[in-house]
């Protein structure tokens, strides 16, 4: 054990998936701080407490980019470079420098652009805030991180590319993709960050949703499949359940995502073909990723014993189960009819949570519980931490979920509620006074998130202080005997 | 006969066949949207024939650029649609050209707040001082943060110029050449065109702040000046009353 450990840390390159991890987990801890008290601003806004750079319109992009980008890329970068390397059965690629220039770039990139949230620069366009020069500066780290993978690919000692890489391919080609294109800008000079955006109006809004529903589709789907390829089949000890099931929603996945961005704008000021032809595409959506569910949830078939007693394993289903339900909420919300409701209102944020907090979270939470011992060649510290952990996470996504039900389908059906006459039945600040109540339930229920990452934290940081020691220990004992 | 086995054997041909698979969705809905002229309605005024949607005057945009620097756009949307309750409410829904001259666009994705597509002119300006500083002594249920620094902070008009001379070059059409001028006389009117003329821009700024007297101090241009000035503009540029009721549906 202890030999085959030493080997494949030669073998492999665990240091830069270490760093990867471990930021991770930061940014996971500051994105959902920021997030909860965001939330709290929208139930109690006093906590705005009349200072620019902690009011809600400059922070909420800070945990924004914080989840997605800090927490949410930094786990993709970890365990792609962890995935890449044990399928291929080859060393990272780029030796140490490019791989720990992708960490430093990527790491540095989101705090500067975080901090200069703070300050008011942004670039006003949901998920894509940061101002240009940062944005430039992540696609040169992108473009490395793109030949990191693709030269380990390259020189892989297996003929088959395992299917969890070909998601990660496709995770990296369309951000890249979106990135370029979403963000073309002109700057007002080359020492300011501020810039106005290329396009304007119509093509701008189709573009920026493009960007912004295929960010979900690829950066917080696809790549977290392949997240989900690799580390599902390892902890239940079963091969996946179809491969011809992969090779099919694969492709139909990379295919028809990017067509739906356009339903985040049904009804707007945009030709009516394509808000047809993005929902038409929303609704044959639901079959690829329900493809990407089943084959996960099958794939513990056989196995099914360890859902009693396996917490990872427990994290793992429950996020196939929240990739199910919200994969099919979306096609739903994408019909005009329900948008017409569902739209500008808490419903499509509680939407994105259930995909956020209860997929792309939890198959996080379950990989790391999963390879973080590995890396560090020990045991966790706590298996029950982590059982309380799937505990505090899954109550904490229903209760955020729920609350936002309420509100967004309350919101939605009072704002177009009639009286007698034919006027409006509410004003709209009747609404928001109505709102109060499911938002405090929904900041309840983003605390329980946060505690759960806090939990995972103190049970990771204790994993590996152990490993650590034990590393010590068996050589001064061997040099006792 | 193909084998899917082959692009699993190999790293270049997974690369170029996924990069086929996702580029055609946006091509397919995006690229036509700059070259089909009816996406963006070309909307003249019956009586003159000048363009009715114009570039905002620099204060406008300025106060713009406040907006989207505050992150307005995250609890405020800029896009009524066509349905009788928003109608009621809001108003006439939106057209495609009323943001034609927006880089970035500002329709937002949710309405924490209420739509401000039309908010000009619905409320005073003593109204959007007093709201903006401090939403609640207004509107007691409102759950919007307070400004107030908007109103004690001078507007910097440093870099004025970079601003207008940037947005020029991604095609909003301020001028600077003389013959940049007099094509906008023609599409504008010569008022409109003169606030469009980069070189007088903070002369212009000036002015209309001076005359506006938005946030009720005409000792200074705050920021809570460009603000409300651009507040004020939302939504009447397009004069609804001059065309038939069913005049637009045309173009959707």
């Amino acid at each position: 054990m202890a030999h085959s450990a030493a080997l494949s840390s030669e073998q492999y390159n665990y240091d830069i998936v270490k760093k990867f991890a471990i930021a991770s987990i930061i940014w996971g801890i500051l994105g959902m701080t920021a997030g909860v008290y965001i939330a709290s601003e929208l139930a109690w806004p006093f906590l705005n407490f009349d200072i620019a750079q902690i009011t809600f319109g400059r922070l909420r992009p800070l945990h924004t980019s914080g989840v997605i980008f800090g927490f949410g890329g930094n786990a993709l970068f970890a365990t792609s470079y962890y995935v890449v390397q044990r399928t291929c059965q080859t060393r990272l690629a780029g030796g140490t420098f490019w791989p720990n220039f992708t960490f430093w770039g990527w790491n540095a990139s989101i705090l500067i652009a975080g901090l200069l949230y703070l300050q008011g620069f942004t670039q006003a366009r949901e998920y894509a805030e940061p101002v240009w020069f940062i944005d430039l500066a992540i696609a040169v780290v992108w473009v490395v991180y793109f030949l990191i993978f693709t030269v380990t690919l390259v020189k892989r000692n297996q003929p088959h590319i395992y299917v969890a890489n070909w998601f990660y391919m496709s995770f990296i080609l369309a951000t890249a993709l979106l990135h370029i294109f979403n963000n073309l800008a002109v700057p007002i000079s080359l020492t300011s960050p501020v810039s106005y955006s290329l396009f304007s109006g119509a093509q701008d809004a189709m573009t920026q949703w493009w960007y912004g529903h295929n960010a979900v589709g690829f950066f917080l789907t696809a790549a977290f499949l392949g997240m989900m390829y690799y580390f599902v089949p390892k902890q239940a000890g079963r091969p996946v359940y179809s491969y011809r099931l992969s090779i099919i929603h694969f492709w139909a996945l990379s295919f028809m995502y990017m067509w739906v961005g356009t339903h985040h704008l049904h009804w707007t000021a945009i030709p009516d073909w394509t808000s047809t032809l993005a929902a038409a595409f929303s609704i044959m959506l639901l079959m690829p990723s329900w493809g990407g569910m089943i084959n996960g949830i099958m794939t513990l078939s056989g196995a099914w014993d360890k859902l009693r007693t396996d917490p990872i394993m427990m994290f793992m289903i429950t996020a196939l189960s929240f990739y199910g339900m919200s994969t099919f909420e979306g096609p739903m919300m994408s019909l005009k009819s329900v948008n017409a409701l569902s739209h500008y209102t808490d419903w499509t944020v509680g939407h994105v949570h259930s995909g956020a907090l209860g997929w792309v979270a939890m198959i996080t939470f379950a990989s790391f519980y999963h390879m973080i011992p590995r890396l560090w060649n020990t045991t966790l510290y706590s298996m029950q931490l982590v059982y309380t952990h799937f505990f505090l996470a899954t109550i904490g996504t229903i209760l955020y979920i729920t609350a936002l039900w309420v509100s967004g389908i309350g919101q939605g059906l009072m704002l177009r509620a009639f009286d007698e006459y034919g006027n409006l039945a509410y004003t709209f600040v009747e609404t928001v006074a109505f709102m109060h109540g499911p938002l405090v339930a929904r900041a309840v229920g983003g605390l329980f998130f946060l505690s759960g990452m806090l939990l995972m934290a103190f049970n990771i940081y204790m994993t590996i202080a152990r490993a650590k020691q034990e590393s010590t220990v068996p050589a001064t004992a061997a040099a006792k005997a | 006969m193909f084998k899917h086995e082959s692009i699993e054997t190999n790293s270049g041909m997974l690369i170029v066949l996924t990069l086929v698979a996702i580029s055609i969705g946006g091509l397919v809905e995006i690229v036509p949207l700059h070259y089909i002229n009816e996406t963006v309605e070309d909307v003249k005024d019956p009586v003159t024939g000048l363009d009715a949607v114009r570039p905002y005057t620099p204060l406008e945009q300025r106060g713009r650029d406040i907006y989207t620097r505050e992150g307005c756009y995250l609890c405020h949307s800029q896009m009524i649609r066509p349905f009788r309750d928003e109608d009621l409410r809001y108003g006439h829904y939106s057209l495609a050209a009323e943001s034609k001259y927006d880089h970035p666009f500002q329709w937002g994705s949710k309405r924490t707040g209420p739509d401000l597509a039309r908010v000009g002119g619905k409320y005073s300006n003593e109204w959007q001082v007093q709201h903006l500083t401090a939403p609640r002594s207004v509107v007691p249920e409102s759950i919007m943060p307070n400004y107030p620094w908007l109103q004690t902070t001078n507007l910097d008009m440093s870099d004025l110029r970079d601003r207008m001379v940037a947005l020029k070059r991604v095609g909003v059409p301020y001028s600077l050449t003389t013959v940049e001028y007099e094509a906008n006389v023609k599409k504008f009117g010569e008022s409109v065109a003169k606030t469009l003329d980069i070189n007088r821009a903070e002369d212009n700024l000036m002015a209309q702040a001076r005359a506006g007297n938005y946030d009720g101090n005409p000792a200074n241009v705050s920021e809570m000046d460009a603000l409300v000035a651009y507040l004020q503009v939302l939504g009447t540029m397009v004069d609804f009353k001059k065309f038939d009721e069913d005049y637009f549906i045309q173009f959707r």
